[in-house]
């Protein structure tokens, strides 16, 4: 039961940084490879407000992430005038500096990391934060900053020429996105109860990355599907030993092939559309008790 | 008064100049030809008023404030919007999201207001959903309502960007050869679309184009660019007859069995 609960605690994790992500990747269209560096400074700042300062620990949560954020702005100016794939690089070696930076930084446990934090993350906080995580990233989603966001994943120029600050939105998008990781940091460390460097290196944000785009990029749904299943992939090969890091390779590469788009490729699975289609495949059935 | 107005503008990129020393003067309600030999440097001219590029020297005027030093938001915040020579659609959204996208300005609610849900961001929402739907009823679009951009035919296409354009309530329009690719019957059509465009929403339009019957028919006045400088300027007659024209387009006169 532990196990499982660890699992579902686990996945709620690093669903809030993969939500936060899809609205940088999937909906404004930039790329991050560095978001496990955000991840970083959000976990040990929690854990420095939490353990050090004695802040309780939603407030050390929300402190890091306002913190994050503006750390986040800082890169973003310096980053965000970068095209495509320039910016990708910056933000790889934004986050492998973080990395370097905590190795060093003896104050906070340097490269051996900073055992004995309080564990206050559970199943049920989790995901009390996803879910408000989800409805404030479908409320920004469905409006006009949402729609400016994607017209800006669509087409630049065209976005400045009917007079969206694209500049602007996108210091926005990478803030909250910033901020979800920063949460998410926050909660693996309080989950762990240890931290260290190691876990925030590259492949901590590739990983996010590729369930952004695994599960589709440009939709809130596909997010979660997409990290669901590939973080309980591994967990439940487990006996597999280390066969199951090339199943998880192979999963993304297949549905890669099959569905270049994603598993959910910009549509959206809402409450109101499982509801309809319930009620279709209902009256199916019973159409079907006539004949 | 004269809505937009160009001071000896140039730009040149490194070495090359693509505009020399050009003015201009676009009078309000009118509707502005634009024409010129390919790499005349009339699309320049676009990017320099619409603030995509930025004048190497000289003065650009809208409303008697300048904007050369502005950036394209802020341009298109000032009332100038304009559609491209290829067509820059929001390729997978909608027709809806593509104008209701552009509407934006109509509303002004914030971030915070869209994630509490409040009255704010319902009664902009509604706001700019009445605007789409009218905008999308008057340039008849409606009946591609639900079609993703990038699948609609290629006039219809043409006819969205200026929708998208319109949505932003601009008070001058710049179109880039809004009728290349389109045949006799739809430029026909086009023509029609820009001059109830210009009463209905009381605009002034520049238009860059080749095909010569649409800018003879249509504009109040013409300027033929050559080079990236001025060759000559004045209404559709005086433009017809102008030799340094005729000869630019099709060589020059010679006198035959001299």
């Amino acid at each position: 039961m532990d196990y499982i609960n660890g699992m579902i605690a686990l996945i709620g994790i690093n669903l809030l940084a993969v939500l936060g992500l899809s609205l940088l990747t999937g909906f404004t269209g930039l790329f991050s490879f560095g978001h496990a560096g955000f991840m970083a400074i959000g976990a040990y700042l929690t854990v420095w407000f939490s353990m050090k300062l004695g802040v309780n620990f939603y407030a050390a949560l929300l402190l890091a992430a306002l913190i994050t954020g503006g750390v986040s702005l800082v890169i973003g100016r310096i980053t965000l005038n970068l095209k495509g794939d320039y910016f990708i690089i910056a933000t790889m070696g934004f986050a492998e500096a973080i990395r370097l930076i905590l190795d060093n930084f003896q104050a906070f446990g340097g490269a051996r990391g900073w055992p004995g934090i309080t564990t206050h993350t559970n199943v049920v906080n989790v995901w009390l934060i996803n879910l408000i995580g989800v409805v404030i990233l479908v409320n920004i989603i469905w409006s006009r900053h949402g729609r400016n966001f994607k017209a800006i994943r669509e087409e630049e120029l065209a976005s400045q020429i009917i007079g969206i600050n694209v500049f602007r939105y996108k210091m926005i998008s990478l803030m909250i996105s910033a901020m979800y990781a920063a949460v998410s940091g926050g909660l693996f460390a309080h989950y762990m109860s240890f931290i260290q460097p190691k876990m925030f290196q590259i492949i901590k944000s590739t990983e996010l990355t590729i369930m952004v785009i695994f599960g589709g990029m440009g939709s809130v749904s596909g997010s979660i599907i997409g990290a669901i299943i590939l973080t309980a992939l591994p967990q439940v090969l487990l006996s597999l030993d280390a066969w199951r890091y090339v199943i998880y390779g192979a999963a993304v590469i297949f549905i890669m092939i099959a569905r270049p788009q994603g598993m959910m490729g910009g549509f959206e699975l809402t409450p109101a559309q499982i509801k309809g289609k319930l009620a279709a495949l209902k009256e199916k059935r019973t159409k079907k008790g006539v004949a | 008064m004269s809505l937009l107005e160009l001071k000896h503008v140039t730009k040149q990129f490194g070495g090359l100049t693509a505009v020399g020393d050009v003015s201009l003067s676009l009078q309000k309600d009118h509707i502005f030809g634009l024409i010129g030999p390919n790499g005349a440097g009339k699309t320049t001219l676009f990017n320099l008023i619409t603030g995509v590029y930025k004048v190497t020297e000289g003065e650009i005027l809208f409303e008697g404030k300048p904007i050369h030093n502005r950036e394209p938001y802020q341009v298109a915040g000032a009332g100038i919007t304009r559609t491209f020579q290829n067509i820059r659609l929001f390729k997978t959204l909608t027709t809806y999201e593509n104008i209701l996208t552009a509407c934006q300005y109509t509303s002004d609610y914030s971030f915070f207001d869209a994630i509490l849900r409040n009255r704010r961001f319902k009664e902009g929402e509604k706001l700019l959903k009445a605007e789409t739907e009218e905008l999308m009823e008057l340039l008849g679009l409606s009946e591609r309502r639900d079609m993703v951009a990038g699948n609609l035919p290629y006039g219809l296409q043409r006819r969205l960007e200026i929708a998208r354009a319109l949505a932003l309530k601009p008070k001058l329009l710049l179109l880039d050869e809004p009728a290349a690719g389109m045949n006799e019957e739809e430029t026909l059509k086009l023509m029609e679309l820009i001059r109830y465009v210009r009463e209905k929403f009381s605009l002034s339009v520049l238009v860059i184009e080749h095909h010569m019957d649409l800018i003879m028919n249509l504009c109040d006045h013409i300027m033929v660019l050559n080079f990236g400088k001025t060759l000559a300027e004045g209404d559709a007659a005086a433009i017809q007859s102008d030799p340094r024209v005729i000869e630019a387009y099709l060589g020059e006169e010679v006198e035959l069995g001299a």
